[in-house]
């Protein structure tokens, strides 16, 4: 019964976790102009007209390229602090760590807001530069995180062996350090790439005339429900979950070989 | 080169960016929030009018919102993510889990903003629970759901059961099996065994999880302002409402700082189960 019972609550679970996402595919491939039930037959026109439209194209482009840059800014200076704070015996260490990570606790919101008012101050405009530079921060205590943990005492030998064969600090670092944190390297850039892939108010706040591709989802929201936009949500879902499958066979097949 | 000048080396980019682009712009809202607007102009100063808005009807009302939405979300999230968790964790076989709970964790590759634009379709007037409803002849004209404050916490209940389920699955999973069987073996009840073994075990992380939600939920613009519709807005609807037509940065401000104070409260009351570093 009670068995009976847990099948019957998973069930339901399940129908209320994957119901909208059902429901914004099902409805991308609508033949008509209402994404609403009844569904009137099987047609990719709006993927066509996705896939056509240059505003989305370029904000598809602007996201990939904010994402990637300020990711990969951010695994550099997280990988730098992380090994500086786990090398070295630093005065005052456990608040530089506390102050690395702080940005987690506070929303975005409040964050995009801060970058907003202190760039107005310096009368700086707005840009991509500066959605990025956004991303950097929201992403940088994760990076760290992620990396300062991953730095063991097996990497500290490897490294004292290297030093003691004659490498200096940058051979030591690139040589050795990095390719044994390779996997922490990896997981931490590509989990920022994922956040800053979807974060809209940073994006919202500190872009102006190129905007990322959740702020111009957005603007399209404001003309009501469309099947563009679930074909455009759809993609992006398709996307990203080919990408965590890809990850998934990769990582299984290197386990297994 | 001394030792510690080349430890700070290291350290000194992510500190810089850190206090260049997150501590001083957070300083200068702070004392924002401070200033007041004559008109168009901004004057500095030591003011507490931003703050005493807070008594007024319309942003008080904003602040209870928030914190009513969050509560409830947080609560119901929890409520439904462990049965989710406990039954992905010990009803389904072993070899069946990860990918139980990879399609449990689907949604959360859909993009936030489409996530809750798809809720406004499954919840519109013409949507599929309208239709379904009626098909079902359980309502003769369809219900108003979307634009509502049910569908807010509907949108939220739906991210945070995810985010639950994965932090409570992740605690259970962990449980030796022989603590729940040497309780039984004790005479204790399914329940008392639950209650008195795996619940406590298992509350921080309940705690942690319950912690980012609220974090998460109660800062959130997005969810609110799609699907909530006009008729009451949450703080940070209200505050985004200050830099929109107004450009009201000092009451922004404030009001962030409020939102700061909300989350700190938030943290103090739970850190004595907090593993944020665990998770």
């Amino acid at each position: 019964m009670m068995r009976w019972l847990g099948w019957l609550y998973l069930l339901t679970a399940y129908g209320f976790i994957l119901l909208p996402v059902a429901v914004l595919v099902l409805f991308s491939l609508q033949d008509g102009r209402l994404p609403v039930p009844p569904f009137q037959g099987v047609s990719f026109r709006w993927y066509a007209d996705v896939l056509g439209d240059r505003d989305l194209m370029a904000a598809l482009g602007n996201s990939a390229l904010v994402a990637v840059g300020s990711s990969a800014l951010a695994c550099a200076l997280g990988f730098l602090a992380a090994y500086g704070l786990a090398r070295h015996v630093l005065p005052g260490a456990a608040l530089v760590r506390a102050l690395l990570v702080l940005p987690l606790a506070v929303s975005t919101l409040i964050v995009g807001l801060g970058l907003l008012i202190g760039l107005n101050r310096l009368g700086i405009g707005l840009s991509l530069w500066t959605a990025g530079i956004g991303h950097v921060v929201i992403n940088l205590p994760l990076c760290f995180a992620i990396l300062y943990s991953a730095m063991g005492d097996q990497q500290r030998n490897a490294e004292r062996a290297a030093r003691d064969l004659g490498a200096n600090q940058a051979q030591v670092l690139w040589l050795v350090t990095v390719p044994m944190l390779r996997p922490a390297l990896l997981a931490a850039f590509f989990l920022s790439v994922t956040l800053s892939w979807d974060e809209f108010i940073i994006g919202f706040l500190l872009t102006r005339f190129d905007v990322t591709l959740p702020v111009e989802i957005w603007n399209l929201l404001r003309s009501g429900l469309s099947p563009r936009l679930n074909a455009i949500g759809s993609l992006v879902f398709l996307a990203s979950v080919a990408v965590v499958v890809a990850l998934e066979i990769l990582v299984l097949a290197r386990r297994r070989a | 080169m001394s030792e510690g000048a080349r430890g700070w080396g290291f350290v000194a980019p992510a500190l810089l960016w850190t206090v260049a682009f997150f501590l001083v712009p957070l300083g200068v809202m702070a004392a924002m929030s401070f200033a007041r607007l004559d008109g168009r102009e901004l004057v500095w100063g030591l003011d507490w009018g931003n703050y005493a808005k807070l008594a007024e009807p319309a942003i008080g009302q904003a602040v209870r919102v928030s914190l009513e939405i969050t509560l409830t979300v947080t609560a119901v999230s929890v409520l439904l993510a462990y049965p989710l968790a406990a039954i992905l964790a010990f009803q389904v076989p072993p070899r069946w889990q990860r990918l139980a709970l990879l399609l449990a964790l689907l949604p959360f590759w859909t993009s936030y903003v489409v996530r809750s634009y798809a809720w406004l379709l499954v919840l519109s007037k013409q949507g599929v629970v309208n239709k379904a409803l009626m098909g079902l002849g359980l309502v003769t004209e369809p219900l108003t759901l979307a634009n509502t404050r049910f569908a807010t916490v509907t949108g939220f209940v739906h991210f945070f059961t995810m985010l639950l389920t994965l932090t409570i699955y992740a605690n259970l999973v962990q449980l030796p099996r022989n603590y729940a069987r040497a309780a039984q073996d004790l005479g204790a009840s399914g329940w008392q065994t639950f209650r008195h073994v795996i619940l406590p075990l298992t509350l921080p992380g309940i705690v942690t999880g319950a912690f980012l939600s609220f974090v998460l939920c109660i800062g959130d613009y997005i969810t609110p302002q799609i699907l909530g519709g006009n008729n009451e807005l949450a703080l940070p609807q209200v505050i985004m409402v200050q830099l929109g037509r107004r450009a009201d940065f000092p009451l922004a401000s404030a009001l962030s700082v409020v939102l700061m104070g909300l989350v700190t409260v938030a943290y103090l009351l739970s850190s004595r189960w907090l593993r944020l570093d665990r998770t």
